[in-house]
């Protein structure tokens, strides 16, 4: 079994109202010295066969078919 | 005119568009569930709105992946109408029929409320029943409405007459870019709207204003 994580961030110049709010109840939590706040998402997922080049390949794929929109959004897959 | 209506769990505004398009046109539309891989011959396929698959992952990204939306888009191809309202907006932005993206309402917050919006193109099939730059009252109901696409996309919607229906009169709800509230495809026949034009065709509503959308599209326009 192949263990992988996928990573979905929102790209640099798209808006994030949501990483602004967490930033601000940050600050308002006294941590202060957050210059920035940008919300993910995180993807656990096992996989069969013990192929790491072939796992990598379909990781990249689904992302692009379905975990990332890539008009907002950037991924980074990392087999673990 | 022949309409079909696309169905899926989670969906709740189906039912408001098919006593819309019953009232306007006469005619029942078909309803077609998500699992279906052929759509019938119609000249009108609505996506309605609601929350497909309770927004897991991004608002509707898991239904533009059923099997029907292949059937859709093969239909948009040929040239049929195809009109999402709100999530189903949301659903033709995941599909690629539409360019762009909705994302989080800039306030975080979901807005239930009337807007005012501008016909910034009359020249289409869906908003030939208005004049153009005539401002029309219409609710919205949405999380994520708020439209992004990249500076070239936006360019070229805007250049090409794609941006349709514009928040009016500083009534934007959601922090969409350029008060983007609609927008139609290169080709014309796909529409995409987060308002909800089916919830004000009657005095019991309030008012008519959405009535002219379907007239139009009824070929019923004066």
């Amino acid at each position: 079994m192949i263990k992988a994580r996928v990573t979905v961030t929102l790209k640099n110049g798209v808006l994030d109202p949501q990483g602004k709010a967490i930033g601000g109840a940050l600050a308002a939590l006294g941590f202060a010295g957050v210059d920035s706040v940008r919300q993910g998402k995180v993807f656990d997922l096992e996989l069969q066969g013990s192929d790491k080049a072939k796992a990598e390949d379909d990781l990249r794929t689904m992302c692009e078919k379905l975990l990332a929109n890539t008009v907002i959004e950037d991924y980074t897959v990392a087999i673990t | 005119m022949k309409s079909a209506i696309i169905q899926l769990p989670g969906l709740n505004r189906d039912r408001d568009m098919i006593a819309a398009l019953t009232k306007i046109s006469g005619k029942a539309p078909l309803t077609v569930w998500q699992t279906e891989t052929e759509i019938p011959d119609v000249d009108l396929i609505v996506i309605p709105g609601g929350f497909s698959y309770g927004d897991y992952l991004r608002c509707g990204a898991i239904a533009a992946r059923m099997p029907v939306m292949a059937a859709v888009a093969e239909k948009a191809r040929q040239g049929v109408l195809v009109m999402g309202v709100c999530n189903g907006f949301q659903v033709l932005l995941e599909m690629g029929l539409l360019p762009g993206a909705l994302m989080r309402n800039a306030s975080l917050k979901f807005v239930c409320r009337e807007v005012k919006l501008e016909i910034t193109n009359a020249n289409t099939a869906f908003t030939r029943g208005y004049r153009p730059g005539q401002i029309i009252r219409c609710p919205v109901a949405h999380h994520d409405g708020n439209y992004f696409a990249d500076p070239e996309t936006l360019e070229r919607l805007e250049g090409e007459g794609q941006v349709v229906f514009r928040y009016a009169e500083g009534t934007n709800p959601n922090g969409s870019v350029n008060d983007i509230a609609g927008i139609v495809s290169r080709s014309g026949n796909v529409l995409g709207m987060m308002p909800h034009p089916e919830n004000l065709i009657e005095a019991a509503h309030g008012g008519s204003d959405g009535r002219p959308l379907f007239e139009g599209l009824l070929g019923k326009a004066a």
